[in-house]
């Protein structure tokens, strides 16, 4: 973990309430794996906001993270002009496991499928996304799927856009054609428990990444406790350092 | 010549500055940003006897300059302190302070039975709590009982014993002077002051234990003024926190009449916060002219 004032290199609205912010942070991005995040300072606010790192590009040293607008802090971020200063804590936290061989399915949620992004281009083809949202309006980053070497199937709750439906009923469907090895998902709990399900009753390992409300991020304060099960024990672990991605079978949601 | 040094109930810690409990678990994660050998000292997260698993999620809640928590001292309890995390921290060249949080009497003073041998500087009686339903702020609302674990505390060691008082009371000098009288070496002040936040749109306590302590920089003021008034009140040092978040606080707070100073939220705005504030102390003892920074403890000059 590193902390740093990184300089904003690029900065785009991608619809409403979501912000796309690219900054300079060599060492970060030297050090970062998809599915890690930051603890971005908001001018005004207390407490730093974990965002999830969206792009990781170690050749140009530079970390990309996509945001939702929620509250005064995020709106904060979201005003930060390019060649102003962010100061972040990264990378922080595990992580999702990358398989050296084999496929994987990618699910993203709505604002969870942001961090899903660098998971999928770590896998140079391997990896087939199923991005979620609620209608066409909310869709983003599909161009940006398309780099990962295979098309991401997109759904939308109102089936204005892509199929209509929610993720799982895509991720029936491409275990059929194509069963994984892995399944990695971010998104609502709603979502992640179904995905979860899913992944179970297929036998197939899946993984998914958690939020929860942070003050230090790195492990330190404990407020960001998660309820996870660990050989037949339940126990209150910490997103920040622990997760925020767990093995689907060690969470409670 | 160390013009930081300070000594506090026969311990001497290189500057004043110590990270508190609760904020910086056992010294681990912050020694990622700064050596532990940068602090005064390190009070660590608040043990029980046994492992404690804290209470359910959401635990902080942001406000005004601060935040509520409720973590509810999850904690691996005293044993897996001695045997996991003392030896690695007995490394690190600094003082080790001992957060004490037993549910009752008898806890209390089996963990200090545990510790004595060990090689922990100081004890921190923590019976201000505002989480647990047992023990913890419940031992530091009353003069009785605040008297009574820190007497029976006071028999199983011999470390020099500090006690961590409770805002949430209707007289603070009070409880400062029942545990002076019990044996106390030390207070420590403020811990957490008892908050509540609302989700407008759920109409839910943002907080799942409803209620939390709050702190950073919002307690601040609350903070000197408690500390300026227990001073006055017993002839113990007082190590004064609460919202310290800048060096300029640092000085105020041992102005006000603490001995050496704890920070803790801070931290997670800036991890170098802790830091930050020792630079600062030692520039301003040059500024001044200070050679010991203990020359200004308590020499605030209030109103006739």
């Amino acid at each position: 973990m590193l902390q740093g004032n990184c300089e904003i290199l690029k900065r785009e609205q991608l619809t409403e309430t979501i912000f796309d912010v690219t900054v300079s942070a060599p060492e970060m991005a030297a050090k970062a794996k998809a599915g890690q995040f930051a603890q971005i300072r908001a001018e005004g606010f207390f407490l730093r906001r974990p965002i999830s790192i969206c792009e990781i590009d170690k050749a140009a040293g530079t970390l990309r993270f996509v945001f939702e607008v929620r509250g005064g802090g995020t709106e904060a971020l979201s005003r930060l002009a390019v060649g102003e200063k962010m100061d972040l804590i990264a990378p922080l936290g595990n992580g999702f496991t990358l398989l050296p061989q084999g496929e994987v399915i990618v699910i993203g949620g709505g604002i969870g499928v942001p961090p899903m992004l660098g998971v999928a281009l770590s896998y140079h083809g391997r990896a087939k996304a199923i991005l979620g949202f609620r209608s066409r309006s909310a869709v983003i980053l599909e161009s940006d799927f398309i780099r990962t070497g295979q098309m991401p199937v997109v759904c939308t709750d109102d089936g204005s856009y892509g199929k209509a439906g929610v993720v799982t009923n895509a991720l029936v469907e491409q275990i059929a054609l194509r069963r994984p090895d892995l399944i990695a998902a971010c998104g609502p709990e709603p979502m992640l428990r179904a995905v979860i399900e899913v992944a179970r009753k297929e036998g197939i390992p899946c993984e998914v990444s958690l939020e929860q409300r942070m003050a230090c991020g790195v492990g330190a304060c404990l407020v960001c406790a998660c309820r996870t099960v660990k050989n037949g024990e339940e126990h209150l672990r910490h997103v920040c350092k622990d997760g925020p991605v767990f093995p689907a079978e060690e969470v409670l949601l | 010549m160390n013009r930081l040094a300070v000594t506090v109930a026969g311990v001497t810690f290189r500057n004043p500055v110590i990270t508190a409990s609760g904020a910086c678990g056992f010294g681990r994660e912050y020694n990622h940003f700064y050596p532990l050998s940068r602090l005064g000292g390190i009070s660590v997260k608040g043990m029980t006897l046994r492992p404690q698993e804290g209470n359910l999620p959401p635990r902080v809640a942001e406000t005004p300059a601060g935040m509520l928590n409720s973590v509810g001292l999850q904690n691996p309890g005293v044993d897996a302190f001695l045997q996991d995390e003392l030896p690695w921290l007995e490394k690190q060249d600094t003082r080790i302070i001992a957060n004490v949080a037993g549910h009752t009497v008898e806890d209390c003073e089996e963990i200090a039975r545990r510790i004595e041998g060990s090689a922990v500087d100081m004890i921190e009686l923590n019976i201000s709590c505002p989480n647990v339903k047992q023990g913890g702020a419940a031992f530091g609302t009353s003069c009785m009982a605040a008297a009574e674990v820190t007497a029976a505390v006071r028999r199983y060691t011999t470390k020099p014993l500090m006690v961590k008082l409770s805002p949430n009371v209707t007289s603070i000098t009070e409880i400062a002077r029942a545990v002076e009288a019990a044996g106390a070496d030390a207070v420590s002040l403020i811990n957490t002051l008892l908050g509540m936040r609302i989700d407008l749109r759920t109409r839910r306590p943002i907080l799942r234990n409803n209620v939390g302590g709050l702190s950073g920089p919002a307690v601040f003021p609350i903070a000197v003024r408690m500390v300026w008034q227990v001073a006055n009140a017993v002839k113990i040092p007082v190590v004064g926190m609460g919202g310290i978040a800048t060096w300029q606080d640092a000085v105020e707070m041992m102005m006000a009449g603490a001995s050496a100073v704890q920070v803790g939220a801070a931290a997670f705005s800036d991890p170098m916060a802790p830091v930050k504030i020792v630079d600062g102390l030692a520039e301003y003892c040059a500024d001044q002219g200070i050679e010991s920074i203990s020359e200004i403890v308590g020499s605030v000059h209030p109103w006739e």
